[in-house]
């Protein structure tokens, strides 16, 4: 096991992820922070101060269940636990910042823009992640990376968030 | 049953068939996720990917309304397709067995079987016929357990909690499968649970099951938490067992005047059809009280969960 980001370097990568954002939000925008259960949520709300101490508050926040969008629910079997999205704002016209800890294969993000498809149109939607392992399965690359970091495929990204995990770490595993 | 990683259970039954043989984590988890699927409900676009590509079929041998669309609608919401096996139409009337005819339905490559019927334990017997899941929607009156999950997810919706509560079921429990499944739902999680109803229609014998049992519904009244009427079912009614409806209304109808003794925050609950100015009259049904709309509107969440997860259980 290593570690990739320690507490500091977490929180510093998130800074950059929030500034990065706001550099590239286009003038007049309304934006909008939606993360992927569960550490996307936790991240995008973790997002939201930096967001606003940089200047570019966000107008909404969200929060999606892809559950019942992916491609792999027989391979994930019965573990997958339903817990509902949340997005209680119109997500026409928003620049969309979609949040995710770890992006791996792809297929967690192709099942949420699906998911974002039967709520509305965005104006546009922007990928932010906390890690970038490689490995990519489908044509998706993220706008915002807090880290990127070379694997190989049967090494374990582990993003552990205080809230849900009572520790921040990203850890490597073999 | 086991736990996952995360703590969660893990969900393994493809069928659902009793929640006498469900464990309370079961039920609760069942819940937990039927609160997942509410949202859907409250989208722009109702529906969602999950069983896209999964056959489902509901087969009634006995009349239904609100429980037939119920679960065609929850089998729609997840995208599955839906075939509708109606008996009038059907080869059983030129007699072909339950299990022929439920061996030739699946051999169209069904995934989920939805069946009612007026024998107890055919959905169980259905199961040794057929590979696909099978889901209980009323069997004689043995048992319905969508009815009894969404009641107690009423329940818990409206009253925050299960434990502890008093909830009173009201009417002919002898006949009832919806007593039967609530009863079962209900002392898991931890309510005590009293049958009110006319000697001939509520046995002392159901004591044995962990029920109370009382034939006076007014020294009842005031400590209940939750009332829920039962239907009076005329079909199933042999005719000496009952008293005239009128005796029945005079003992057991809920009223203005019998509300007033409840507990001011008492929930009213009915499964449905109300025979209006019977069990409940119609300012108690349609009052803040009552809850027989939400009850449908839960039961579409409870049966979207039913089949997503016997779905996941099968595929796994």
């Amino acid at each position: 096991m290593s570690t990739l980001l320690n507490k500091n370097e977490l929180v510093a990568a998130l800074e950059r992820l929030a500034a990065d954002i706001a550099a590239a939000l286009p003038q007049g925008a309304p934006l909008a922070v939606v993360g992927i259960r569960r550490r996307g949520e936790t991240l995008a709300r973790r997002l939201l101060p930096l967001l606003e101490k940089v200047g570019t508050p966000s107008q909404h926040y969200g929060v999606l269940d892809i559950t019942l969008y992916r491609d792999d629910l027989t391979t994930i079997g019965p573990h997958a636990v339903v817990r509902g999205t949340e997005l209680d704002f119109d997500l026409k016209d928003t620049w969309l910042v979609l949040v995710d800890d770890v992006l791996f294969t792809g297929r967690s993000v192709r099942a949420a823009l699906d998911a974002l498809t039967d709520f509305g149109r965005p104006q546009a939607i922007r990928l932010a992640v906390l890690v970038d392992r490689g490995w990519r399965e489908l044509p998706i690359q993220p706008d915002f990376t807090g880290l990127r970091v070379e694997t190989t495929r049967d090494q374990i990204v582990k993003v552990m968030l205080e809230e849900v995990d009572g520790v921040d770490e990203v850890e490597l595993h073999e | 049953m086991s736990e996952s990683e995360n703590g969660t259970l893990v969900w393994k039954r493809k069928h659902l068939l009793t929640l006498e043989e469900l464990s309370r984590e079961e039920i609760v988890h069942i819940l937990d996720t039927a609160h997942g699927f509410e949202e859907v409900s409250t989208r722009s676009v109702k529906k969602v990917p999950a069983l896209r590509g999964h056959v489902v079929v509901t087969m009634f041998f006995e009349d239904s309304t609100r429980t037939r669309m119920s679960f065609t609608l929850a089998a729609q919401r997840l995208s599955a397709d839906i075939l509708d096996f109606s008996e009038k139409m059907s080869s059983t009337k030129k007699g072909e067995s339950l299990r022929d005819t439920a061996r030739n339905i699946e051999a169209m490559g069904v995934d989920i079987m939805i069946i009612r019927h007026g024998a107890a334990g055919s959905a169980r017997s259905l199961t040794e016929s057929v590979n696909c899941c099978v889901v209980n929607a009323g069997d004689g009156q043995h048992e319905h357990p969508t009815q009894g999950l969404l009641d107690l997810y009423t329940i818990r919706q409206r009253k925050g909690k299960v434990e502890g509560l008093k909830v009173a079921i009201v009417g002919d429990i002898a006949h009832s499968r919806v007593a039967r499944s609530n009863l079962h739902a209900l002392l898991k999680c931890g309510a005590e649970v009293t049958f009110v109803g006319p000697p001939a229609l509520v046995p002392g014998v159901f004591r044995e099951l962990g029920a109370k049992v009382t034939h006076d519904f007014d020294a009842v009244l005031p400590e209940m938490d939750v009332i829920n009427m039962l239907r009076i079912q005329r079909e199933r009614m042999t005719s000496n067992a009952f008293p005239s409806t009128r005796e029945y209304v005079r003992l057991f109808g809920m009223n203005a005047e019998r509300f007033k003794r409840c507990k001011p925050d008492v929930l009213i609950m009915h499964p449905g059809p109300v025979n209006r100015g019977v069990e409940l009259s119609a300012d108690i049904a349609d009052g803040p009280n009552s809850s027989i709309l939400s009850q449908v509107t839960n039961g579409l969440a409870i049966r979207m969960a039913v089949l997503f997860l016997c779905q996941q259980a099968a595929s796994a």
